[in-house]
């Protein structure tokens, strides 16, 4: 019997609400298949679950707002039966505790009515309607077939002032919490250095300006994407800024996740991660960039992108200012920011010149690394701009 | 198409990549990128939309013309088929 818990959905995130399941006791689970629809303070989360195996029991039922680690489903691994899972639960202690799984008090499910094995309550529109009202889908009463809450249910509870649910400012409020208790946290644990370095960028804009002359819009790269490039290729040259900070030791990140910290237009920010960014070529870079920001922004990151990062990128540029210091996001031991690439008087081979240039910033534990280390590191980032093809 | 079909559709593509926006807020004749907070890659794909649904195809180099609401109507007029 495997039992799942709900996983890690980032540092700054402890807790959850179950919004929907995904299946269904009978079904066969695959790895990597989202099972589940869970909330944050920040966005809605598809959990995914890393194990395969035939769903058994769904332990908690929509509304249940539950830690991390909680288990949450239990499924019958190859060759298990339900009758000899049932067998077997008396003498497995670990199933029985079955968590704080009180539902959250504001939501008036009603429990008695929610078989476990009920269809998915909220229609994928309806979730995102609310999402962008701000309201609590499953605090409604469901009009469609099996009691599924659809898209006018939604729309109708928004036109009626709701006395129950989450609204905007309620959920900005939740949203500032969290951001403030990881950035405090990492403020008072890590010990952080600041380096900053001006890039020029002539080579790679003037590259871009011309691969991007010949497409349409939908196949143009952003130079945002040279510079996510730029920096995980370096960081295979530096492993000791990629990785974590755990049980008092550094851990290298076996691959290079970069978390892009994306602005949510409700305010706040996430910082899911784009996998593996060394090994992908610029043009499927910059696809899964438009997903990750498309997705980040109508809640439907998935609880792999939330915690596996291994170091985080931030870009102001568009903010137009010069430059960002960032706060490193735990357990990681580094960030990079980007500001505002801009013409700059510059010196090239003794000729003053106007050059597009960007300033690069590091922000890193000092645990882990050093200036001096940190220092070659956006030296490396450098040299890697000025060969714009190589990327 | 007349010049009020086409802002109506532009608006819509618009509000697809800022959900929050309000039309009539919206000061036609300031900055786009400002007025709506588009970031490159909103505006990207707001550019992508209208490629799609207009078939115009913008191309970098005239970005610099795009500066607000009301030239991006001027613009887009004349290569309406």
């Amino acid at each position: 019997m495997i039992e799942f818990k709900l996983p890690s959905l980032g540092a700054d995130m402890d807790e959850g609400t179950l919004l929907e399941w995904r299946i269904q006791p009978g079904d066969a689970v695959k790895r990597g298949q989202v099972i589940a629809v869970v909330d944050t303070a920040k966005a809605a989360v598809e959990v995914e679950c890393w194990q395969e195996g035939e769903v058994f029991e769904l332990l908690i039922e929509p509304g249940a707002k539950v830690p991390v680690g909680t288990p949450i489903a239990s499924l019958l691994e190859a060759g298990e039966s339900a009758d000899t899972a049932r067998r077997q639960l008396p003498r497995q202690p670990a199933a029985e505790p079955v968590a704080p799984v009180a539902p959250a008090p504001a939501l008036g499910i009603p429990v008695a009515g929610a078989a476990p094995a009920s269809r998915p309550r909220v229609s994928p529109a309806a979730r995102k309607r609310a999402g962008e009202l701000g309201l609590d889908p499953t605090a409604l009463t469901g009009s469609g077939p099996h009691g599924v809450i659809t898209l006018e249910d939604v729309e109708a509870a928004s036109r009626a002032p709701a006395p129950t649910g989450r609204g905007p400012s309620e959920r900005t409020a939740a949203m500032r919490q969290t951001i403030a208790a990881a950035m405090s946290r990492s403020k008072r644990e890590i010990p952080h250095y600041y380096l900053s370095e001006t890039i020029a960028l002539g080579e790679a804009m003037a590259w871009l300006q011309t691969r991007n002359a010949q497409s349409t819009p939908q196949e143009r790269l952003l130079p945002g994407v040279l510079l996510l490039k730029a920096v995980a290729l370096a960081l295979r040259e530096y492993p000791q800024l990629n990785g974590f900070w755990r049980e008092g030791g550094f851990q290298p990140a076996a691959d290079i996740h970069l978390g892009m910290a994306i602005a949510l237009r409700q305010g706040g920010l996430i910082a899911p991660a784009l996998h593996a960014v060394a090994d992908k070529p610029l043009e499927q870079l910059m696809g899964e960039v438009t997903d990750l920001v498309q997705r980040a922004r109508n809640g439907s990151l998935r609880s792999s992108e939330l915690s596996d990062a291994s170091l985080t990128v931030t870009q102001l540029g568009d903010q137009g200012v010069d430059s960002v210091f960032g706060v490193i996001y735990p357990p990681q031991v580094a960030l990079v920011g980007f500001g505002r690439i801009a013409e700059r008087p510059w010196v090239e081979d003794g000729q003053l010149c106007v050059m597009p240039c960007v300033v690069a910033s590091l922000a890193a534990d000092h645990r882990v690394s050093d200036g001096h280390y940190g220092a070659r590191f956006l030296g490396e980032v450098r040299r890697l701009l000025q060969q714009p093809k190589s990327l | 198409m007349d010049r009020q079909q086409l802002r109506q559709q532009v608006l819509q593509e618009l509000q697809h990549i800022a959900p929050e926006l309000e039309p009539e807020a919206l000061r036609s004749d300031r900055p786009l990128r400002d007025e709506v907070d588009l970031d490159s890659m909103d505006w990207l794909r707001f550019l992508g939309a209208l490629h799609r649904r207009l078939g115009v195809n913008i191309p970098e180099s005239d970005y610099h013309k795009l500066d607000s609401l009301d030239a991006l109507i001027a613009y887009l007029e004349p290569h309406l088929t």
